[in-house]
């Protein structure tokens, strides 16, 4: 009952006049960042900082500028569908496999279908999160703890398996794309070893590694579009698009469909959200995976499936709000967003840790009250401006081609500030071209980029913790049961094949 | 297709040894330490430094070689299509589009971004886009100066101006 009491009471302090207008200005920030290919929560919570302590020194407190900061995270969460639903380019790494379905709904004149499921699953992903997060903070925060080495680099394992195990795709391809995505992430130093690793060529722009944006801007901004221009030969528009209010009403209604995505998307995407080191991308990617391995139509997903744009995007806003659980409670940051978040509090005068609940109520609660408070506008205003996204896909494609090239130029450059990750970017882009003619699956190279960092550190530390014997994978218990789904996953389509291929035997000796 | 999908198969082969043989190299500050030695265990300090790139490089040999077998016997569909991997209208594409962005880039070295996006806009709006010269400056121009205002002042973002960074003084002292 306390906390329903407090709960009520941190509503009603976020929805004071200045901390409601900071939350809204917050929101429209953070759709804007997230939906600008490079720029994510992190460029807009880091830039932003230092705006807060001039909205500390006008309200007093740090409940309002966290208020502002979460808003602009949670509206780079909704933000970065924008782009991946709109242009084909994710506009930030969480909305990677968002693109995946996103992009195929709005070339078949079905955007705001696409536009709509997004900004609804979000909506339902972040409010259950923080209702999770409101229940069973600090029991999560130590069900997270429990999660050691072992246990991460199981569930990377069943993220990978989620993308091979399908069958869909020509397993030898998915595998190969797996492969080349994870040795890719290990280009530039070691972190265990402090060893130089594939610095190709001896070129020194490898020494910082080839980061998840080259990769995800390459093959989704340049690759993509070289191949729509193959295919579609310069059609006068991108695709049919409707903008009449009843069309986004239809939507609405169709919305239901998608409640399996948004089901896996927001519990799973809160529980990868709150493991240190994870964060909303690994989220939303193996909710992608997981909403296309238990669907009744998995041969939808990458096609056009509402519930392949609503995982992914309730995960990243579930997640999001699960990485503020470890931030809070535990003083970890669960992603770089939340790292910035973290270094605000310390420096607003705040000590994240157990105690922060307990010594600081009227900060906590009208931080949660405004988590319930911020979804309900990123939603609200979400849903106003989709028409004027859908506005960009009535340009003639020989004007929005060479506007996704320039921002996805212009986008890696301001995510690195580098021009070597610019050439790369666009080498990748054409390779990735030339491989999606042979049928080459980039999707899971794209994935095992962003999970590779996490884990090769994982599987060397567990084995240097096990003297080398892989048995500590099997033998612990949240571990052990994961790795055998994982392994059934991924060894699934040789069982088929090996079925069939006995079956065909059969059929030919009768 | 079918010639493209075994000479893909081959090339990807002979890059998954290339990352194999280039992920047992030795530390640099210790060529003493022979090739693949960091491949396996290490005693008192688990996986080498290769041990990851090397078996997951060795697992990409092992899938070209079964791409290769499924293009023998024809069981994949790029194995067994008629169509050519790039007919004539995507050559001349890949030349025209994939040469106006490698020669976007090496603009950025010589005028910068802005002055790139103003030239690669006209290139394509009106060489390759056919648009009408007033549309067609309409937008060379306006999308870098909204590009500056987002990237350069609002984000404080810098992005490169090559040659053309003296005309960008004075607009940092107007909005700075």
């Amino acid at each position: 009952m306390d906390v329903v009491y407090a709960l009520l009471n941190g509503i009603l302090i976020a929805l004071e006049p200045i901390n409601l207008g900071l939350a809204i200005i917050g929101v429209i920030v953070g759709l804007f960042v997230g939906a600008m290919p490079g720029l994510g929560s992190v460029n807009g919570v880091a830039i932003l900082l230092p705006f807060t302590f001039v909205i500390q020194n006008f309200t007093g407190g740090a409940t309002s500028p966290m208020i502002f900061l979460a808003a602009i995270y949670y509206g780079a969460m909704y933000g970065g569908a924008i782009s991946s639903i709109t242009l084909g380019i994710p506009g930030a790494s969480t909305a990677v496999a968002t693109t995946f379905d996103g992009r195929p709904l709005a070339l078949s004149g079905k955007a705001h279908l696409a536009l709509v499921t997004a900004a609804l699953a979000s909506f339902v992903g972040g409010t259950v999160s923080t209702l999770f997060f409101t229940g069973f903070a600090p029991i999560l925060a130590s069900v997270a703890l429990s999660f050691g080495d072992p246990e991460i680099f199981a569930l990377m394992l069943l993220a990978f398996a989620t993308f091979v195990g399908l069958g869909g795709d020509d397993i030898p391809k998915t595998i190969f794309s797996i492969c080349i995505g994870l040795v890719l992430a290990t280009v530039g130093f070691d972190i265990v070893s402090g060893e130089p690793r594939l610095i190709f060529f001896e070129i020194t722009g490898f020494t910082h590694g080839i980061r998840f944006l080259v990769l995800a801007i390459g093959v989704y901004g340049i690759g993509e579009m070289i191949w729509t221009i193959n295919t579609s030969r310069y059609g006068n528009t991108m695709t049919t698009v409707d903008l009449r209010a009843s069309k986004i009403w239809e939507a609405i209604k169709e919305f239901r469909h998608a409640w399996r995505g948004t089901a896996i998307g927001s519990s799973l995407g809160f529980f990868v959200g709150i493991l240190p080191a994870a964060g909303a991308t690994p989220g939303s990617l193996m909710s992608y995976g997981v909403a296309k391995i238990t669907s009744n139509k998995p041969e939808e997903f990458g096609k056009g499936s509402v519930d392949g744009v609503a995982a992914p995007e309730a995960a990243n806003n579930s997640a999001s709000t699960g990485a503020m659980l470890p931030m809070m409670t535990l003083g970890i940051p669960g992603s770089p967003t939340t790292a910035v978040l973290l270094a605000g509090m310390v420096i607003w005068g705040l000590q994240p840790g157990p105690l922060l609940f307990t010594n600081q109520p009227d900060f906590v609660w009208p931080l949660i009250g405004s988590f319930y408070i911020s979804n309900f506008v990123a939603v609200a205003i979400n849903i106003a401006f989709i028409p004027i996204f859908l506005w960009m896909l009535r340009m003639p494609f020989t004007i929005l081609a060479p506007l996704i090239f320039v921002l996805s130029l212009v986008g890696t450059f301001a995510a690195y500030q580098n021009m070597f990750d610019v050439w790369l970017m666009v080498i990748v882009g054409v390779a990735a071209f030339f491989l999606r003619i042979l049928d080459y699956p980039v999707a899971p190279a794209v994935l095992a980029i962003v999970l590779g960092p996490i884990a090769e550190p994982k599987l060397r530390q567990s084995l240097l913790f096990s003297d080398g014997d892989f048995s500590i994978f099997f033998t612990r218990p949240i571990a052990g049961p994961i790795t055998v789904i994982a392994l059934i996953l991924i060894f699934l389509p040789l069982f088929k094949y090996i079925r069939d291929r006995l079956r065909a035997s059969k059929a030919g000796a009768a | 297709m079918r010639r493209a999908e075994i000479v893909t198969a081959v090339i990807l082969g002979i890059l998954s040894i290339y990352l194999m043989w280039k992920s047992g190299a030795p530390p640099a500050w210790d060529p003493s330490v022979p090739r693949f030695a960091n491949i396996g265990l290490i005693e008192g300090e688990g996986p080498g430094s290769g041990f990851w790139p090397f078996w997951l490089s060795a697992i990409m040999l092992g899938c070209s070689i079964w791409i290769g077998i499924n293009w023998a016997r024809k069981t994949s569909p790029p194995s067994v299509s008629k169509e050519p991997f790039l007919d004539q209208y995507g050559k001349k594409m890949l030349l025209l589009v994939g040469g106006g962005l490698f020669g976007f880039l090496a603009l950025v070295h010589v005028v910068g971004f802005y002055g790139a996006i103003f030239a690669f806009l006209i290139y394509y709006l009106r060489f390759l886009g056919r648009h009408s010269i007033k549309q067609t400056l309409t937008i060379a121009i306006c999308v870098p100066v909204v590009s500056f205002f987002f990237f350069d002042i609002a984000m404080r973002i810098v992005l490169p101006k090559g040659y053309l960074e003296p005309l960008f003084i004075p607009l940092y002292d107007l909005f700075l």
